[in-house]
C-alpha cells in the first residue's frame, strides 16, 4: 500500500512544503522564481524529447510554440481579467480569474499545438536534416509575425500579466503561480510518461527506429506525426504561458533560436528518449545558470566549453537512453516506467 | 521599370553572394560528413574579425596603400579563418566521430562551439561595434539608370569564381572524387587507402576560407562589425543551403541567391519588418512541394 502510493505522497508532500514555504516568505522571492523557471524548463525540455528523443525527429524551433503560447494566455489573460491601456476594461469581472487561469494557460497550449501543424504537415514528406530547417523556419516565421503585430506591442512587447496574478491574490491570498507551474509541470511529465508508455507512443518509438519499417507494419505514420508534434508543441506552449506570467512581460526577441538552443542543449545534456533525463537535466542546466550569473558575459563561454567536455566524455547525454530507475534498480519497487 | 528590375536584380546578387559563399561551406562539411556545422555561421564572424585586425594591421602599422593591404588580407583572412575551422574540427568533432557518437551530439557540439567563438569574442574585444577600414575606394557607377559600385561587382564575381572553383575541386580533383567517396561510403573509404582525417579537414579548410572570404566582403561592404552578425547570417545561410538540397554545391549556391532574392524582393515591395516572415514562408512552400529540396536528390530507403 505503501509503496503503491510512495510516489504520490511524495509529490503531494512537495507541493505542499513549496506553497507553504513560498507563503511563509522563508525563501527569497528570487528563489522562488529560480524554481518556477525550473519547472518551465522541465516542461520544455521533456516536451522536445517527445519530438526529439522519443520520436527520433530533429526539431530545433521549439521557442517558436513557447512564444505562440505565451503570447495567446497573456493576451487572453490581460482581455479578460485586466484594465489595460490597449483591451480597455476587463471583460469578465477578475473574481473569475482564479477558475479561469488554468484555462487560459491550456488555451495557450491549444494554440502551440495548432503551430505545431506548420512542422507537423510538412513531416510527412520531409524527413532529417530538411525538416530541422521547417523547425528553424517555422520559428523565425512565428517569432517575425508577432513582431509584426503592432496591436500586441510588436518587439517592444506585451506586459500587464502582473494584474492577473494580483487579481487572483485579491481572492484568496496564496501564492498562485507557483501552485499552477508546480501542477502544470506534474501534468507535464504525466502526460508524456503516459504517452510514451501507452500502445500509441510504441508506434512513436518504432517511427524512430525505422519509419518505413513502421508504416509497413500498418503504423500510421503521418498520424502518429501530427499528434505527437502536436502535443510536444502544445506543452511547449503551456510552458510559454507560465513563462510569461512569471515574467509579468513578454518580447518575441526573448524566443528566438537562442532559447530553442537552451531547450535542445537540456535535452541532449539529459539523454535522448530518456524522461528523467531531461528533467534531471533541466533542473541541473537551471542551477548551472544561476550558479554561474555572477561571471556574466564569461558565463556563456564556460557553459558551452562543460558541455563540450561532457559530450567528449559521456556521448550519450548523462542518462543515455535509460530512465532512473533503471540506473538505481531499487527504485523499481516504488514506481515502474513502461 | 527596366532600371528598376536590374538595380533589384544587382543588389540581390550581391546580398545573395554572401549567403551562397557561407552555404557553400555548410554544404561542404555536410556533404562529406552529413554533420550540420552550426558554428559555420560564427567562422564567417571570425573570418570579418580577422580581416579586420590584420586590414588594420597593414595600413596602421605598416603603412600599406589600400590596395596593398587588401591583396594581403585576403589570402591571410582565409589563411586564418580556415585554421579556426581546422582546430575546432580536430578539438571538438573529430573525438566525438572516432567515438561514434550518435549524429545529433555532434551538432550540439558544434553549436556550442558558434556560442563559444560569439561571447568568446564579446569578452575579449568588448561589446562596442568595429568600423572596418575603407581599402578600396568605392566607385559608383550609373548605367542607363542602374547604379551600382565596384565592391558589388567585385562581391558577385568572387562568388561566382568561388562557385566554379569549388565545382572543379569537387568533380575533377582527386582530392574531391576522395571527398565524393567519403559521401558516398564512409566504411569503405578507409579500405581503399584513403587517409579520412585529411580530407575531411581539407572538407574545412575550404568552408571555412570561404566563411573567411565572405567575411571580408561583407565587412568592406557593411563595415559594422559585432559579434552577433554570424549568427542570424549563418542560420540563414543554412536554410538557404538546405533549400538548394543540402550536399550540393549548385544547390548551395542557387540557394543563396534565391534566399538573397527573396529578401531583397520583399523589402522592395513590403515594408522591411516583413523581410523575414515573407522569406521563410516562400522557402517553407518551396521545402513543402520539393523536401530534398532544388538540387537534393530524393533517397529511396531499403530496410
Amino acid at each position: 500500500m505503501f509503496k503503491r502510493y510512495s510516489i504520490h505522497t511524495l509529490l503531494v508532500s512537495m507541493g505542499g512544503l513549496l506553497i507553504y514555504v513560498a507563503y511563509e516568505e522563508m525563501i527569497s522571492l528570487y528563489i522562488l522564481s529560480v524554481l518556477m523557471f525550473m519547472g518551465v524548463n522541465i516542461i520544455l525540455s521533456t516536451s522536445l524529447n517527445l519530438v526529439n528523443g522519443y520520436m527520433g525527429e530533429f526539431s530545433c524551433g521549439h521557442a517558436g510554440f513557447m512564444c505562440v503560447g505565451a503570447y495567446v494566455s497573456s493576451v487572453l489573460g490581460v482581455w479578460l481579467f485586466a484594465k489595460d491601456k490597449v483591451f480597455g476594461p476587463p471583460l469578465i469581472n477578475p473574481d473569475y480569474a482564479l477558475y479561469l487561469f488554468p484555462l487560459i494557460i491550456l488555451i495557450g497550449g491549444f494554440a502551440a499545438a495548432l503551430a505545431g501543424l506548420l512542422v507537423a504537415i510538412p513531416s510527412y514528406k520531409t524527413r532529417g536534416d530538411y525538416l530541422a530547417i521547417i523547425t528553424i523556419a517555422a520559428n523565425y516565421i512565428i517569432i517575425s509575425a508577432i513582431e509584426n503585430l503592432d496591436s500586441i506591442g510588436g518587439s517592444r512587447g506585451f506586459m500587464g500579466m502582473k494584474r492577473v496574478i494580483t487579481a487572483m491574490e485579491d481572492i484568496a491570498y496564496l501564492p498562485w503561480m507557483p501552485i499552477w507551474v508546480f501542477a502544470f509541470t506534474i501534468f507535464c511529465i504525466w502526460l508524456i510518461r503516459r504517452y510514451v508508455s501507452s500502445t500509441f507512443g510504441k508506434g512513436v518509438n518504432a517511427i524512430c527506429q525505422d519509419e518505413v519499417a513502421a508504416e509497413i507494419m500498418s503504423v500510421n505514420t503521418n498520424k502518429i506525426k501530427t499528434i505527437t508534434f502536436m502535443v510536444s508543441s502544445g506543452l511547449a506552449g503551456i510552458g510559454g504561458g507560465l513563462f510569461a506570467y512569471i515574467l509579468g512581460y513578454v518580447n518575441p526577441g526573448s524566443f528566438n533560436i537562442l532559447k530553442s538552443t537552451e531547450v535542445m542543449v537540456m535535452v541532449y545534456l539529459g539523454g535522448m528518449a530518456s524522461l528523467s533525463g531531461s528533467v534531471l537535466s533541466a533542473i541541473f542546466f537551471t542551477i548551472l545558470l544561476e550558479v554561474l550569473r555572477p561571471l556574466q558575459i564569461i558565463k556563456w563561454i564556460v557553459i558551452p566549453l562543460m558541455l563540450i567536455i561532457v559530450m567528449q566524455f559521456r556521448p550519450e547525454g548523462l542518462m543515455g537512453s535509460r530512465e532512473l530507475s533503471d540506473i538505481f534498480p531499487w527504485m523499481k519497487r516504488f514506481y515502474r516506467f513502461k | 521599370m527596366l532600371a528598376t528590375i536590374i538595380q533589384n536584380l544587382i543588389n540581390a546578387l550581391q546580398w545573395g553572394s554572401f549567403y551562397a559563399l557561407i552555404a557553400l561551406g555548410y554544404t561542404l562539411v555536410y556533404g562529406v560528413l552529413t554533420l550540420i556545422n552550426f558554428a559555420h555561421g560564427d567562422i564567417f564572424m571570425v573570418g570579418a574579425y580577422i580581416a579586420f585586425f590584420v586590414a588594420t594591421f597593414c595600413l596602421a602599422t605598416i603603412g600599406l596603400p589600400g590596395w596593398a593591404a587588401l591583396i594581403v588580407t585576403i589570402p591571410l583572412t582565409m589563411i586564418l579563418t580556415s585554421m579556426v575551422g581546422v582546430a575546432i574540427e580536430r578539438i571538438a568533432y573529430r573525438p566525438l566521430r572516432r567515438k561514434g557518437a550518435h549524429r545529433l551530439y555532434v551538432v550540439i557540439t558544434a553549436l556550442m562551439c558558434g556560442l563559444i567563438l560569439e561571447h568568446g569574442n564579446l569578452a575579449l574585444l568588448g561589446a562596442s561595434r568595429k568600423a572596418f577600414p575603407s581599402l578600396i575606394n568605392e566607385q559608383v557607377f550609373t548605367v542607363g539608370g542602374v547604379t551600382f559600385t565596384n565592391l558589388k561587382i567585385a562581391v558577385i564575381a568572387s562568388a561566382i569564381l568561388v562557385f566554379v572553383l569549388l565545382q572543379w575541386i569537387v568533380t575533377k580533383t582527386r582530392v574531391g572524387m576522395a571527398m565524393r567517396a567519403i559521401a558516398y561510403d564512409k566504411f569503405a573509404v578507409p579500405l581503399m587507402g584513403i587517409p579520412m582525417d585529411n580530407i575531411i579537414v581539407a572538407t574545412f579548410i575550404l568552408g571555412s576560407s570561404m566563411a573567411g572570404l565572405a567575411g571580408i566582403l561583407f565587412a568592406m561592404s557593411y563595415p559594422i562589425l559585432e559579434p552577433y552578425m554570424g549568427a542570424l547570417i549563418g542560420w540563414k545561410a543554412f536554410i538557404a543551403a538546405v533549400v538548394g538540397g543540402i550536399g550540393d554545391i549548385r544547390g548551395a549556391f542557387l540557394g543563396g541567391f534565391l534566399l538573397g532574392a527573396v529578401e531583397i524582393l520583399v523589402v522592395a515591395f513590403f515594408p522591411s519588418t516583413l523581410r523575414d516572415l515573407i522569406a521563410f514562408t516562400v522557402l517553407l512552400v518551396i521545402l513543402a512541394f520539393r523536401p530534398t529540396g532544388l538540387f537534393g536528390i530524393a533517397k529511396t530507403t531499403k530496410i
